[in-house]
């Protein structure tokens, strides 16, 4: 789960890592009145969850009044990306004279947190992570102790960092480890971190991403979540029914259990020349009721033509798959799009009894039945 | 032969008295497997399926002689049940919980490294020695006795592979599901290791997806150290950059590290044919043998 910019400056600020003045507002007036309040000049950035905002328009450094007005109003309600933006952040333009990076992620194959500064700040950091790797200072930090103090000097000093900063830099890396510590982050990153002309430092940007098996334990995280939900409605109808859900572009609606089944039908659905509309995994152990709701979910998509239903049991069980199937597609006087049934695994021959084949299309293996569902959704286009 | 379990390991189940844990310990004592106690704080002195209950893994070790046990313990208290297990010198121990936090695996990652015990999962089926026992969740009847060995990090993909290879009467020495997080205990080098000192496994069918490396090091791993012949399965090769695709490990991050191309030509590279569909990996293993 990604903070928006306004919120993960907010955590960051109550740590006490310094940040611009800053405010967030969502109409005109707010903004005008937010950047007489700063004092100008200001930017004015929009609050949505893509990379690369300034290049679509999305941030504007305004001088007065009359340019915060200008860019109050091309930038709310404007699509950014495929995101409406309805909150902008009006914050205080830093003057600086240069710009650094710091860090802290987990680095998954050593399975522990790493902490990263550098002195390339203010660019896309996996390009120089890339390019020139010797530039960015890192420093693995063992989970049974956190980071020692050693360890911030050392990647301040590894990476270069000019003497007279390097106290005030170690400073912000360490309370950024211990947020993103106790926090349950999954990457805290500040970039830029700006130098002031006064030789302050200052987060300029703010990233932070939640471990989302870890809300449970981070409430105030989790009610943030709930205020910043992601901008497409089908994605937030299966937050609603708690499915792991992605949307995608193509015509080849796909129900299964088990991510890696459900991607592998998705490839299968390329391999065999349709497109897939979506990955939507039911999960383990699905009742009737849930691959019902899963259904709805396909169906209300409508670029949807043909979809196909994949379940492999383990702990699914396949009479409890058939009677979702029948329950869901029983009120319908007519079927909305073809599906196509593959069950195999936990109860497959009940499941094949209970199905009603009136309703669906039954194939016994995964290859035909996502070959038979691409014709499908080919029919429908020619 | 087989891997890390037979029909001598000796098994205690945490989280026995609850629905998962209740169930599949049921499941597992029907195949077969040797599940000798359940260890639940404040449940001492019950039993589950006629299999005692005790408050600590320690008290069933003791007392049962377990040298393995299985996780079906809530995300919130389940690294707290893989600390309890690794502090008593199992020799293996098998977490089923989905949604463990990755921070809390990697504490319990750096705990592991410092035992000789072999951690599989978390977010995993489990494994299975057919015709001996199974450890974990997956449904016992699609797999068969055999020759390959089988390594992969989703449960699901993991059956529609073996049945694809039981269908055509090619059976399993084991099937280890190593789990789909960011930070598991053992890996994909760790299980190719097991089968390639195991002189039954005679070929190996290992399926990824994308997200992290633990492919591209384990085609490497491959490339030096195994000659028992590989196939391989990526799944993923559609996931757009960015997005989680259920499974907290398999994301492709923006700079394109962790796609199922990366994936597919270092397995090649090591000589590994990658298979476009679950059908065709079973041709491969097919001609291997």
């Amino acid at each position: 789960m990604k903070l928006h910019e306004y919120q993960a400056k907010q955590v960051f600020a109550d740590a006490g890592i310094p940040t611009p003045a800053s405010t967030l507002a969502d109409d005109v007036d707010g903004v005008l009145t937010a950047a007489e309040d700063i004092g100008y000049p200001v930017a004015v950035k929009a609050q949505v969850q893509v990379g690369g905002r300034g290049k679509a328009g999305g941030i504007k450094l305004v001088e007065d009044a009359e340019e915060a007005r200008e860019a109050a109003e091309s930038i709310l309600g404007m699509d950014l990306k495929g995101y409406h933006v309805d909150r902008v952040l009006v914050e205080e333009a830093v003057d600086f004279t240069d710009e650094l990076y710091v860090g802290v992620t987990m680095d998954r194959g050593e399975g522990k947190p790493v902490a990263m500064v550098s002195t390339k700040g203010g660019v896309d950091i996996e390009a120089v992570a890339e390019e020139t790797p010797e530039a960015i200072a890192s420093e693995h930090i063992d989970p049974a102790f956190g980071m020692h103090p050693y360890q911030a000097r050392k990647a301040v000093y590894d990476a270069g960092i000019d003497a007279h900063l390097a106290r005030d830099v170690a400073s912000v890396l360490t309370t950024l480890y211990q947020l993103w510590d106790d926090k349950d982050g999954a990457d805290a990153e500040i970039n830029p971190l700006m130098v002031t002309s006064d030789d302050e430092v200052i987060a300029a940007d703010a990233v932070m991403n939640i471990d989302e098996d870890a809300l449970f334990r981070q409430p105030e995280l989790a009610e943030m979540e709930a205020e910043a939900a992601s901008g497409d409605e089908l994605e937030q109808k299966a937050d609603e029914y708690s499915f792991d859900y992605v949307r995608l572009e193509g015509n080849v609606g796909i129900i299964g259990n088990g991510a890696g089944l459900v991607m592998t039908t998705l490839d299968l659905v390329d391999h065999y020349g349709g497109t897939p509309a979506n990955f939507l995994d039911v999960g383990g152990g699905a009742k009737a009721e849930r691959i019902a709701n899963a259904l709805d979910m396909v169906f209300s998509d409508e670029n949807v033509d043909s979809v196909v239903f994949n379940i492999f049991g383990g702990i699914t069980r396949g009479d409890e798959v058939a009677k979702g199937i029948n329950e869901a597609l029983g009120q319908f006087e007519e079927i909305p799009k073809p599906v196509v049934v593959r069950l195999a695994g936990t109860n497959w021959e009940a499941g094949m009894e209970i199905l009603n084949e009136d309703l669906v299309t039954v194939e016994a293996t995964l290859e035909s039945a996502v070959q038979r569902a691409v014709s499908y959704a080919d029919e429908v286009n020619q | 032969m087989s891997v890390l379990v037979d029909d001598d390991t000796r098994v205690v189940v945490q989280g026995i008295t609850g629905g998962e844990g209740k169930f599949h310990a049921g499941q597992m004592l029907e195949y077969g497997t040797n599940v000798v106690a359940g260890a639940v704080p404040g449940k001492g002195g019950q039993e589950v399926h006629g299999v005692p209950v005790y408050d600590t893994v320690d008290e069933a070790v003791e007392k049962e002689d377990a040298d393995a046990s299985v996780v079906f313990v809530p995300p919130a208290f389940a690294s707290d049940a893989m600390f309890e297990a690794l502090d008593t010198d199992l020799d293996l121990v098998v977490a089923i919980t989905e949604g463990v936090p990755t921070q809390d695996m990697a504490r319990v990652k750096r705990r592991l490294s410092e035992t000789d015990t072999h951690l599989i999962g978390p977010n995993c089926p489990g494994l299975i020695t057919p015709g001996e026992a199974k450890l974990g969740i997956l449904p016992g009847n699609i797999f068969a006795a055999g020759d390959v060995g089988l390594v992969s990090r989703s449960g699901t993909l993991t059956y529609q592979v073996v049945d694809n290879l039981t269908k055509r009467g090619i059976g399993q020495t084991t099937a280890i599901g190593i789990g789909g997080d960011p930070i598991i205990g053992t890996s994909f080098i760790d299980a190719l290791e097991l089968f390639e000192n195991d002189p039954d496994t005679k070929a190996i069918a290992m399926c990824g997806e994308i997200g992290g490396e633990d492919e591209e090091q384990a085609a490497a791993y491959i490339d030096e150290h195994v000659d028992t012949p590989v196939a391989g399965f990526i799944a993923g090769r559609t996931a757009p950059p960015g997005k989680r695709m259920g499974h907290a490990g398999a994301i492709v991050s923006g700079s394109g590290t962790g796609t199922a191309e990366s994936k597919i030509n270092a397995l090649n590279d090591a000589g590994v044919p990658v298979g476009d569909t679950p059908e065709e990996v079973a041709d491969h293993i097919e001609g291997f043998l």
